[in-house]
């Protein structure tokens, strides 16, 4: 992606694909396809989570970026927990939506993204991490990888406190404050749509149940019992049609409005995270400004040297951090654009079937003559 | 028991009104083309009644809600039941009823309403230029007569814990036997059970299946006469509105009932005297004389013997309902609950979702944001609808029918008490006779003619009660057989009715996804 020395390492980044994803015990290992922008020669490794994670301090160490902080990171999902060693309570509550649909196939889709936009990403798609984790046989998750300066971020008491620093740019303290307030109102709207579609899949259970009790009431010791019988079981037949109804209208949310507002949610944490990393540079910089005119006329040259220093790393985050802003604005709507419309014609699509079904349960039960 | 069987339409509603207003054109209406018949019977849409008093209340314009789709569930006379309930009615009443002078009132000035029972056993309901053994067949002639009834119009009169819901009461019809072809009175709830009290005193020994009254509930008028104005209180009262006009239309749904003169009055007339004693005769304490009865049955020191089995595996097979159908409406009030709280869940959804729009900065991805909003709010009210039609067409049949097959083990448990009485009416019988032979034996002539004279007596009683019982059976028989036909129809068209529910979400469902797909597709 771009034109630099490695084009020819280059990864397209539309081609990672997470092709098959296998359970051993309590490891998920995962079967990743990718091809090089200059080939079309596939290549296929497995990794497991830990190497995602190894993967993600790499993006985090990389020494020879300028401006690295200013990078809006794309966030790894969190490590999943198969359902063997916990409940389905605890795993939502780590996961949220990826928790949930078949065989680990929103999760899958998750991770998919994620690496899509890493090698999408102009600075972390060189990352010789990158390029070790997507075509490297060995599985490197298992090198002790060198401690990156972020980590995720775990704030200490003084960190909060840098959180509401006042900026020197309005440009970044507005979007410091959009991005707090929007952050907290897409995290809400996750959850209460994980409230709805999980409400609908217990709907579904109950729909289950109450046709399974229609079947018993087959009685055939005469004519009128005989046609009570079969209208308890058109009834049946139409509670488990209302059934699947539900469950696909659920599966429909999960794996596009869904794994959308997830992707969403964390993408703005990993937005937060990037400006609050620019906002403690700051106040080291205000630091070293104060250090150095205070400083004593014998450690005024160092402190002076600091602070130039200080000065060039935070204009260099915040140059690259504004890029990164504008990408970001640009992509999200992109990316909920494109999850809304499928979320949608998902759900016209399945709700026209049902209607037609549910039409065709009503043409036969005005014929059925009693 | 149904709703909904075969009925002529009404000839005094305009046809055009039967139609009802859908928000999606192309569902079609029951116009005919359900096989009960052309009366409009819409689905229990419910939402807390408004008084609409320039509307009719038998047209669509709803006998219950201001919603355009719905109508009061319109009733005709079955005249094309199988029943031979008058068939030797004379003469048994006047010794079994206590008020059988009730019956004759019936057939007597209500002249023209002549019952005509031809030889195979059809009740048919004509009036006088009818010849009286005619033969009728299951579609109507041109001489039946409509019956009407709607509840509507809920009012609280009194204050404080003194006060009570009134119900408006009203009657369409064109039989004779009332004064007026329209009419409404107001009753109250305890008006009902009155009503189900003197039925159940004069039928309850004949073996007729009566439809037992709506349950009292202390929880709910509570919070209605405390004066909560909330949707549960709202609720409750349309609850209960519902139940009653379900209940008067399975009563005059009965041929006998319809004629009862107590029916007639309840429906006519102006004032009611309070009914009293009614506490034992609504919910638990309809239950517990039900198995009142049963105890005393299976107290029974004779066994009873069983001549013909049909009773016995029909009982059977009625307890076997019972138990099904108490199943079946524990699951359809859990599904009520879980649609109820995806009511409330899809209800956050679109707050947060608002909150979202209002806030997000890019333009068109925040209308987009608000649209998903109103889609939601949409979506809630979609689910709102689908539970009260579940409640009211499915959990409401279920619980009804429970109630009735209460009552239809109550009329088994009365025959077998007529049984009871007449073994015990001839062991008495075979006690005078020796009695009378023990005096033949010590000769003394006075008592002998008092003993020949309780002989008589109680001759003439073993044959009454043999032939209550024989009455009791054969009435049961065919009760039981007029009951599960209704039944059988009754749940059609119920589920019809849910059917047409069910594909009316689901078209709008695609009405609002149509709505919302260009506004997503116009995010830039």
């Amino acid at each position: 992606m771009g034109s630099n020395e490695d084009s020819a390492q280059s990864v397209n980044g539309s081609s990672i694909k997470i092709t098959d994803v296998t359970q051993d015990g309590d490891t998920l290992t995962f079967a990743i396809t990718s091809q090089k922008s200059s080939s079309s020669a596939g290549v296929c490794v497995f990794r497991t989570y830990e190497d995602f994670e190894w993967l993600q301090q790499g993006l985090f160490s990389q020494e020879d970026v300028p401006g690295l902080q200013g990078v809006i990171f794309p966030p790894l999902p969190s490590k999943p927990l198969p359902s063997t060693s916990l409940s389905q309570a605890k795993a939502l509550k780590q996961l949220g939506f990826l928790a949930l649909g078949d065989e680990w196939m929103i999760y899958c889709k998750a991770l998919e993204l994620y690496l899509q936009q890493v090698a999408a990403h102009t600075t972390l798609s060189k990352s010789k991490a990158l390029y070790s984790f997507l075509n490297s046989s060995e599985s490197p998750g298992k090198q002790c990888g060198k401690k990156g300066i972020l980590n995720r971020l775990s704030q200490a008491m003084e960190e909060m406190r840098k959180e509401g620093h006042k900026d020197v740019d309005e440009f970044f303290q507005s979007e410091r404050d959009s991005s707090t307030n929007l952050s907290a109102l897409f995290k809400l709207s996750t959850e209460k749509f994980l409230d709805v579609v999980l409400n609908k899949q217990r709907l579904a259970l109950a729909c289950g149940h109450f046709s399974t009790s229609l079947h018993l009431c087959v009685n055939q010791d005469n004519p009128t019992a005989v046609a009570f019988s079969k209208i308890c079981l058109k009834l049946s037949d139409i509670i488990e049609a209302v059934k699947i109804n539900y469950e696909k209208v659920s599966d429909n949310d999960i794996s596009t409005l869904g794994l959308g507002l997830d992707l969403e949610s964390r993408y703005q944490e990993a937005k937060r995270e990037m400006l609050f990393r620019r906002t403690c540079k700051l106040v080291e910089l205000e630091t070293a400004n104060r250090n150095s005119e205070r400083a004593k006329p014998n450690k005024k040259a160092i402190m002076e040297g600091v602070q130039k220093a200080t000065q060039k790393e935070f204009d260099i985050i915040s140059s690259v951090a504004k890029q990164e802003i504008e990408h970001y604005h640009r992509d999200r709507v992109s990316l909920l654009r494109d999850f809304l419309i499928c979320w949608c014609e998902k759900q016209l699509s399945t709700a026209r079937e049902s209607s037609a079904l549910l039409s065709q349960h009503l043409d036969a039960c005005k014929k059925f003559a009693v | 028991m149904s709703l909904g069987s075969v009925r002529n339409p009404p000839p005094f509603l305009d046809s055009e009104d039967q139609e009802p207003e859908y928000d999606t054109g192309d569902l079609d209406s029951d116009d005919g083309e359900e096989i009960f018949t052309g009366t409009s019977n819409k689905p229990f849409v419910s939402t807390p009644p408004e008084t609409d008093p320039s509307s009719d209340i038998f047209s669509e314009e709803g006998s219950y809600t201001v919603q355009k789709h719905t109508a009061p569930k319109t009733n005709g006379v079955q005249s094309d039941e199988e029943l031979d309930l008058f068939a030797e009615a004379t003469v048994e009443l006047t010794l079994t009823a206590p008020n059988s002078r009730g019956r004759k009132e019936i057939i007597g000035p209500t002249e023209p309403l002549s019952t005509t029972v031809n030889t195979h056993g059809k009740l048919h309901v004509a009036n006088t230029s009818n010849k009286p053994s005619e033969e009728v067949e299951e579609e109507e002639s041109g001489d039946t007569f409509e019956l009407n009834i709607a509840v509507t119009n809920p009012e609280k009169m009194g204050d404080g814990m003194n006060a009570y819901m009134t119900y408006k009461v009203s009657t369409q019809t064109t039989l004779p036997a009332f004064r007026s072809k329209t009419f409404s009175v107001r009753r109250r709830f305890s008006d009902f059970l009155g009503l189900y009290e003197k039925l159940s005193v004069k039928y309850n020994l004949m073996g007729c299946i009566i439809p037992p009254p709506p349950q009292k509930s202390v929880v709910g008028m509570t919070k209605v006469k405390v004066g909560k104005e909330d949707p549960s209180s709202a609720e409750f009262v349309e609850k209960r509105r519902a139940a009653l006009e379900r209940y008067l239309q399975r009563v005059v749904s009965h041929p006998a009932l319809l004629q009862d003169s107590d029916v007639q009055e309840f429906l006519e007339r102006e004032e009611l005297p309070r009914a009293v004693n009614t506490q034992a005769l609504s919910g638990s304490g309809f239950l517990k004389m039900i198995n009142k009865a049963s105890d005393a049955v299976n107290k029974m020191t004779i066994k009873m013997n069983e001549s013909d089995n049909w009773f016995e595996s029909k009982l059977q097979e009625v307890e076997n309902e019972e138990q099904l159908l108490r199943r079946l409406h524990a699951s359809v009030d859990s599904l009520v609950n879980h649609r109820k709280e995806l009511c409330s869940n899809t209800a956050m959804f679109a707050k947060s979702v608002a909150m979202l729009g209002s806030s997000e900065e890019n333009s068109a991805l925040s209308r987009a944001l608000s649209q998903l909003a109103e889609v939601e709010d949409k979506l809630e009210q979609l689910h709102q609808e689908q539970a009260f039609s579940d409640f009211f067409t499915l959990t409401e049949l279920l619980a009804d029918y429970l109630r009735l097959l209460g009552a239809v083990r109550g009329c088994f448990e009365q025959r077998m008490k007529a049984w009871q009485r007449w073994q015990e009416a001839q062991s008495t019988l075979q006690k005078k006779r020796e009695a009378e032979a023990k005096l033949l034996w010590s000769n003394k002539p006075d008592k002998l003619q008092q003993a020949k004279e309780d002989i008589t007596e109680w001759e003439a009683k073993v044959g009454q009660c043999e032939r209550d019982f024989e009455r009791i059976s054969s009435t049961l028989r065919k009760e039981v057989h007029r009951f599960e036909k209704e039944k059988c129809r009754d749940f059609k068209h119920h589920i019809v009715k849910y059917l047409e529910s069910l594909l009316r979400s689901q078209h709008r469902l695609v009405k609002c996804w149509e709505a919302f797909l260009p506004e997503a597709k116009a995010i830039v």
